[in-house]
């Protein structure tokens, strides 16, 4: 008797799972479905479900504005601001994980306060510093605000990956004679290699999907995928089918790589739990 | 060489006293421990030698050079933890290796002397492996290889057999000793385990808050303590210690007893009691005895002898065995 009700639970919640799913993935199905349709399609009422799969948006896109320019600059922005706020985490996580002091806690909290504040409220100084050094539409311009946004979370995500690492360990390595580089590159790293792979996983999507300073300070030269979707909203009107393809190949790189690296990911993570 | 001076070295806490003012001169090749009951300040008199805790005052010598501030990795010590702290990522071989590595020795040579520890270790099987597929005395051998490695100064131990079962304790305790006969190396080592520090040491430094109770050979703290604190801490079971008129007729204020130091009979003695308690070791049998105005005493008897629980006992102490302290504890000549 228990048994046939914990299977009519076990199928609620199968169901309720798939509904909630589909819910969430529809808006992503749907950009992509219409991607392929023509632009009478897509806007046909009531709407079709199977497009007749044509190629012809994704052709226009790439021929109106260059969609592999945008995509490495994304690619650009979003790993190398990764890869800098790394550079200044670690050691900044180290020495708050392993070397606190008295007010470290309350540096931390503001480093997290920083993310509350609304960008839009340091546009306009920021923006005056970007004209005056020459730095509007630039991608190294770019790289260095998404890697300052970013920073906080970087910190405090390896700031918590580094807690859970012996303090004995490094240690260790000191009385073995590392000096502090050393003890960070051979010691502190490889044992922190799954929870620097997740952080710097997220922080490349964060960077990726990055929007506000990416279009407000880009023109065309330095401009990412968010401006390349942008350029499809315009007051001549809407282009369905283009826009879903547009948003359909900003989205696909970074899809794929959180579809492969989660595998990496999950691998990392038991080896660390058995440990 | 690797001889080592502490001169009124003083360590604060954010304003609580740790280590409230230590002078010590350990010699070249001397094993000396560190005992003492836990939060007494041992382990951080061994971080701060280590240079792992910075001194708040007071200088640090390592053969006569002022090392106070020198960071750990240029003080040529090696230290053996309590949590082994092995390179988790790392095999058995790169474990051991790595001071050599830090230290930029050529490859041939490293290799060389890590083999050579390995074999010393008797680890030469296992050095393809993770520390995870060791047991807890394989680790401690691969934590103890990767301190010989390199010939330092001084050996620095933290409590090193604390995480292993008694009778590996036993074993690894003789290995040591044997290692510090092989390599007749300076070491300091921390534990609370009188029974470690009686059988290693060549000077026993008794520690207790942050004071030093007391620096002399095992044996010199075991006939001459130097207060009650070590009389009571050297010497297992703990020395007796009786206070009142019994300690009045020998001018102290309390007198000491080791359970060692007693003659038993059934017919005539100094101190009447019962048998309580009888705790059998085969060699030893320990013996609770209450003894009437005294309290319970513990004495040593032979293995096989004849009391049974609630007979009558007397006691004699051996009359040139016993201690006497004045009212603050200190032993009286």
């Amino acid at each position: 008797m228990a048994r046939a009700v914990s299977t009519q639970r076990k199928i609620g919640f199968t169901v309720l799972a798939w509904f909630l799913a589909l819910l969430i993935f529809f808006p992503i199905l749907w950009t992509v479905l219409t991607s392929f349709k023509s632009e009478a399609e897509a806007i046909a009422s009531p709407p079709t479900l199977i497009p007749n799969w044509t190629l012809e948006n994704y052709f226009e896109v790439q021929a109106r504005s260059d969609y592999f320019r945008h995509f490495g600059n994304s690619v650009i922005i979003s790993v190398g601001s990764t890869l800098l706020a790394l550079l200044i985490a670690v050691p900044a996580a180290w020495s708050m994980a392993f070397a606190p002091a008295k007010r470290t806690k309350d540096i931390l909290m503001w480093m997290l306060s920083t993310k509350m504040m609304p960008a839009v409220g340091v546009l306009v100084p920021i923006y005056l510093i970007f004209r005056d050094a020459g730095l509007l539409d630039n991608v190294w311009g770019l790289t260095v605000i998404l890697m300052l946004i970013n920073l906080p979370i970087v910190v405090w995500m390896l700031y918590t990956y580094f807690k859970e690492i012996p303090v004995d360990i490094l240690e260790a390595a000191r009385m073995d004679g590392a000096i502090l580089w050393k003890e960070i590159v051979y010691v502190l790293v490889p044992m922190a290699v799954p929870g620097i792979a997740s952080t710097l996983l997220l922080n490349i999507i964060l960077a990726w999907n990055e929007a506000f300073w990416t279009l407000n300070l880009t023109a065309a030269r330095a401009a990412p995928l968010t401006a390349f979707i942008a350029s499809y909203s315009s007051p001549e009107g809407l282009f369905w089918a283009k826009l879903s393809a547009a948003s359909t190949l900003a989205i696909a790189p970074i899809l794929l790589l959180g579809w492969f690296s989660q595998k990496q990911l999950v691998r990392g993570l038991t080896f660390g739990a058995v440990k | 060489m690797g001889s080592i001076t502490l001169d009124h070295v003083n360590k604060t806490f954010g304003g609580h006293q740790v280590i409230p003012d230590i002078s010590l001169s350990i010699e070249d090749g001397e094993f000396v421990v560190f005992v003492g009951p836990s939060g007494c300040g041992k382990s951080t008199l061994l971080r701060l030698i280590a240079g792992l805790e910075d001194t708040t005052s007071g200088t640090i010598r390592l053969d006569g050079v002022d090392m106070t501030d020198s960071p750990p990795a240029k003080r040529q010590l090696s230290m053996v933890f309590q949590s082994y702290a092995l390179y988790p990522h790392m095999s058995v071989y790169d474990n051991i290796a790595f001071p050599l590595k830090m230290a930029s020795m050529d490859k041939a040579t490293a290799d060389a002397k890590v083999r050579d520890a390995a074999r010393i270790l008797n680890l030469t099987d296992y050095l393809d492996r993770k520390p995870r597929q060791l047991s807890g005395g394989q680790r401690q051998r691969v934590a103890i290889g990767r301190a010989i490695v390199r010939q330092p100064k001084a050996f620095l131990f933290d409590e090193p057999l604390s995480n292993l079962d008694a009778a590996l304790r036993v074993n690894m305790r003789l290995e040591i000793t044997e290692l510090h006969q092989q390599l007749q190396t300076t070491m300091i080592y921390v534990t609370h385990d009188q029974v470690e520090a009686m059988t290693m040491a060549d000077r026993i430094v008794v520690l207790n808050a942050g004071r030093v109770e007391q620096f002399g050979s095992p044996l010199e703290l075991y006939r001459h303590p130097a207060n009650r604190f070590v009389a009571g801490f050297i010497g297992s079971p703990k020395m007796n210690f009786i206070e009142g008129p019994e300690a009045a007729k020998h001018d102290a204020y309390a007198i000491g007893v080791r359970p060692e130091h007693f003659s038993m009979s059934r017919t005539e003695g100094t101190w009447k009691g019962k048998v309580g308690v009888a705790e059998h070791l085969g060699s030893d049998t320990f013996l609770h005895v209450q003894v009437e105005g005294l309290g319970l005493l513990t004495v040593r008897a032979p293995g096989e002898h004849t009391f049974e629980h609630g007979d009558d006992i007397y006691l004699t102490p051996e009359p040139d065995r016993i201690y006497r302290f004045d009212r603050d504890g200190q032993a009286i000549p």
